[in-house]
């Protein structure tokens, strides 16, 4: 058991307001590198300044801002518990929706909505896809399958 | 009801305050609520190429501007819990105040934005993209309306110097809002 | 340990001054003690129970004599049996089980027994109430809406519960949904609140290994309640706006994915068995040591299987779709890893038993409930190992083996456990003795009714009875006289069970005004919460003599002493 009494949160150094303008100031300069990321046009680098600014900003605004630093172990356990946890979530769900197709099974509505709304923005020329994407334009033509996986011997 | 205080709540067996720790608790569980919302939107992205071009619509300028808000308030939020720290609760009052205001400009533009949208047809039921968009978007939007209530009465107790540690723990939750939305600009903004 | 640490931030000028008794309406309606929040929990949960049995009284009637008029209730449509069914499961899991075991034993047990005089937040305590009877109207109003309560299982999955040409209840399965969403908030805010007062205001001396099984249990549960939730409080969100706005998150046709929301209801579905299934545990763990007069066995070993079962618990959620076309290699970990639950579980009875061995065991009411609770609960277990296996599975899944070996779980859950500590710790609720008398009748006649229920739904199941089927004489096969006969003997039995229970209810509210006067300690425990007048005033303790610890809770039949407890707050 710890022999702190409560209230110890103000007791490490206190930042001069300046720390915390700088810290601002590489969050707004990440920012910009995220937004102009996209126009190399390559995508692996839109990914990394996309997403891999996200985690240092993220990480930037967890250490300077929230100070989890200098916050309590057990703090850091049940945090990082639930950023695992999310990651089993993913790591669970992803095999069944992130693919439309597995061992014996394929999702036939899915594929059948994405053959129809690739075909739709072709036909309303290249990348702009559907324009006013309504939901009058957007009911399918014929009726398909709602169901999962019909596909034969499924278990 | 006279301010009630239990002899339980002036414990502190861990050493973290028990108000701050029950806002930890809190972000612990928020995380879950928006992984479980950005979990299903990324997998059903990866799986759907078609939603690359429902994506271009979004407005990107937009979203820069509203994280260059959010980005700001985060920062006077901060400076509101260095002002409690040095027992400053007029001066942190100010900096919530200021911290609301971000929080009323985020929303203001959030609502231009979306009236924009649903104007040009992009509503909820567009699309998968548009659905997760609104959702997303929509649960983080309304923790930005109850994290600006809250300062607003978090402000009015520093004001006059009363329960300062308030100020951090409304200011964690806030910069957690904050890291939500860093999340979600790259992901319904920039990755097209 | 420091001796009783206190904040700088202006507690000082509010100090004490709440030790004053409150008036009526502020101690009855508007509490912010954590006794009366307890009991308005419990209350709220035994009235929604005379609900939850009143539906299976009238689905299983319907089952047993199918097309009857049913006392009370009436011919039984089969849009009604759905929304019955439903409803009976959403009810006694949701609004049964978690506001009595967690929100009630939770709100009653923790402060008194880590000798605290409070929880840490009262007031949020009282909004978490607020926000639970709330979600009680909400669901009460689902069912009296136009076109009835919602019918689409208890788990809710769409299409079924998306669309209202499949419901057939649009507004009943909105009403609905939105009633379990507040629900979840309700515990969310009660859950942080029980674990930030189970972290930070234990009792001056009270370390980890010094706090009662059953607290470390319930916040166990309320963590896992916590981390389990968020994905489906965000699936609600999404079914919320695929029912109301067009939206398509579970529609294959517009983009969206069925399993998902199998997938998130049962990421916080299966978790949400151990939420309910630890507290129940704590109590029988509190109780057989009292009454065997022995330290429990193994208490460090107990804290780390039930620690292994929370943490393996998030690990098994696909078991519950077998056959909804997972991806067959995930089937596959999912099996693995659902038998492996079993072990923690498996070795944490074992401990109980264990404690058993050599004491001097004497067979109060709680002890009854308590050891029952073990004998029923393995039942459900072992047979969860069968289901548990994707092979076995695929043949028993949603027949009447699967009803069968979930009730020899929630029943021990939620009922026994209930049972076994209401019957524990009513002296100190409320002030006054049980009747052991009523309470043996009460429990013999629920235990060997319970067994007649359940014993026959498995012979059902392994013959082939699927569950979700109104009227059994539309199926040839099925309505065979030996079958038909099974089905007549579990609702002839559910019909006894309900009968004690009025013993149970007379027992309960006699007691709480006429029992006999309850000591601060009748059953001679060490815990602290037996160091207090039954019932504990406001405060539970005098401010200036809050309990000191200087032992952990379990010390029985200490060699050497007078008395054969030892209680955590003696000096020496």
């Amino acid at each position: 058991m710890s022999d702190h009494a409560a209230g110890d949160h103000g007791h490490h150094d206190i930042h001069p307001p300046s720390h915390y303008v700088r810290i601002w100031g590489i969050l707004l300069t990440l920012l910009l590198v995220s937004f102009i990321g996209p126009w190399f046009g390559h995508q692996i680098v839109t990914l990394v300044t996309a997403f891999g600014i996200a985690f240092v900003k993220a990480y930037l605004v967890i250490k300077h801002f929230m100070h989890l630093d200098v916050e309590k172990p057990i703090v850091h356990y049940f945090l990082v518990t639930s950023v695992v946890f999310m990651v089993l979530l993913f790591a669970g769900v992803s095999p069944d929706v992130m693919h439309h197709e597995g061992t014996n099974w394929s999702n036939m509505a899915a594929e059948a909505e994405i053959a129809r709304a690739l075909s739709a923005q072709e036909a309303s020329g290249g990348e702009h896809g559907e324009h006013g994407a309504g939901a009058a334009e957007h009911k399918p033509a014929e009726h398909k399958p709602a169901e999962h996986k019909p596909a034969g011997g499924d278990h | 009801m006279a301010a009630f205080k239990p002899i339980a709540t002036t414990r502190s067996a861990t050493g973290v305050l028990t108000s701050k720790l029950a806002v930890w608790w809190l972000l612990a569980s928020e995380v879950v609520i928006f992984g479980g919302v950005l979990c299903s939107y990324l997998m059903h992205r990866i799986a759907h190429p078609e939603w690359a071009a429902y994506a271009a619509h979004t407005n990107e300028w937009i979203g820069l501007t509203n994280t260059f808000v959010l980005l700001s308030s985060s920062l006077t939020a901060v400076l509101a819990h260095n002002a409690a720290e040095r027992e400053d609760g007029p001066l942190a009052a100010r900096w919530l105040l200021a911290t609301v205001g971000g929080a009323c400009l985020f929303l203001m533009i959030k609502s231009f934005e979306w009236y924009t949208e649903i104007s040009h047809g992009y509503t909820i039921s567009a699309n998968g993209f548009w659905s997760f968009y609104y959702t997303a978007a929509g649960i983080h939007a309304s923790h930005v309306i109850a994290g600006g209530l809250i300062m607003l009465w978090v402000a009015n107790t520093a004001r006059k110097n009363e329960e300062l540690h308030r100020v951090e723990n409304v200011g964690l939750y806030w910069h957690f809002v904050d890291i939500v939305w860093i999340f979600l600009f790259p992901l319904l903004y920039i990755a097209k | 340990m420091s001796s009783q640490p206190t904040v700088e931030h202006g507690h000082e000028e509010h100090g004490h001054e709440h030790h004053h008794e409150p008036a009526f309406i502020e101690k009855y309606i508007f509490p912010l003690d954590h006794k009366y929040i307890a009991m308005q929990y419990l209350l709220t949960g035994m009235f929604m129970a005379v609900f939850g049995g009143f539906f299976v009284y009238a689905f299983r009637l319907q089952l047993a004599f199918p097309g009857i008029s049913v006392p009370l209730y009436g011919t039984v449509s089969p849009t009604e049996y759905n929304a019955l069914v439903t409803n009976h499961g959403s009810v006694m899991i949701f609004w049964v089980a978690m506001p009595v075991l967690i929100a009630a034993f939770g709100n009653f047990l923790i402060p008194l027994m880590i000798g605290a005089d409070d929880m840490v937040f009262p007031k949020l305590n009282r909004l978490s109430y607020q926000i639970f009877l709330a979600s009680v109207v909400v669901l009460i109003v689902s069912w009296l809406v136009p076109g009835g309560g919602f019918g689409g299982a208890w788990t809710a999955y769409p299409p079924l519960s998306a669309k209202a040409q499949y419901s057939l209840t649009p507004l009943g399965s909105t009403l609905w949904l939105v009633a379990v969403a507040l629900e979840f908030v309700a515990f969310l805010i009660g859950g942080i609140n029980f674990i930030t007062t189970a972290m930070n205001s234990r009792a001056p001396g009270m370390g980890a290994k010094d706090v009662p099984m059953v607290v470390w249990m319930i916040c166990i549960a309320s963590i896992m309640f916590m981390a389990s939730v968020g994905p489906l409080i965000a699936g609600a969100v999404m079914l919320l706006f695929d029912q109301n706005l067009g939206t398509g998150f579970f529609d294959p046709d517009k983009g969206g994915d069925p399993i998902l929301w199998q997938h998130l209801f049962w990421f916080f579905g299966h978790p949400e068995v151990y939420v309910v299934l630890l507290p129940a545990t704590g109590i029988v763990a509190e109780i057989i040591t009292v009454f065997s007069r022995k330290k429990l066995f193994g208490y460090q070993t107990i804290l780390y299987t039930a620690i292994a079962t929370g943490v393996l618990s998030f690990f098994v959620w696909a078991h519950h779709q077998f056959v909804a076309g997972i991806d067959p290699r995930m089937a596959n970990v999912f099996t693995i890893t659902t038998v492996l639950i079993s072990i923690p579980i498996a070795e944490m009875m074992f401990l109980y038993i264990a404690t058993l061995y050599g004491g001097s065991i004497r067979f109060t009411t709680p002890m009854l409930w308590a050891l029952s609770f073990i004998a029923e609960f393995l039942i459900g277990g072992v047979t969860g190992i069968w289901l548990g296996a994707s092979g076995m599975d695929i043949y028993f899944h949603d027949t009447y083996f699967v009803i069968a070996h979930f009730h020899y779980t929630f029943f021990p859950i939620a009922f026994i456990g209930t049972f076994a500590a209401l019957s524990f710790w009513f002296p100190k609720m409320f002030g006054r003795m049980m009747d052991e008398t009523l309470g043996k009748i009460h429990f013999w006649g629920t235990i060997i009714a319970l067994n007649f229920i359940f014993i026959p739904l498995f012979v059902l199941g392994a013959a082939g009875q699927h569950r979700r089927i109104y009227n059994y004489n539309h199926y040839p096969e099925l309505s065979t006289p030996d079958l038909q006969s099974l089905r007549v003997l579990a609702t002839v039995s559910l019909l006894v069970l309900i009968a004690f229970q009025f013993v149970f209810l007379f027992n309960f509210f006699w007691s709480m005004f006429r029992g006999e006067k309850a000591p601060a300690n009748p059953w001679r425990s060490t815990t602290l919460e037996w160091t207090t007048p039954s019932p504990p005033g406001h405060g539970n303790w005098s401010p200036n003599d809050m309990p000191r610890v200087y032992r952990g809770p379990y010390e029985y039949s200490v060699p050497g002493r007078d008395e054969d407890y030892w209680p955590q707050n003696q000096p020496s």
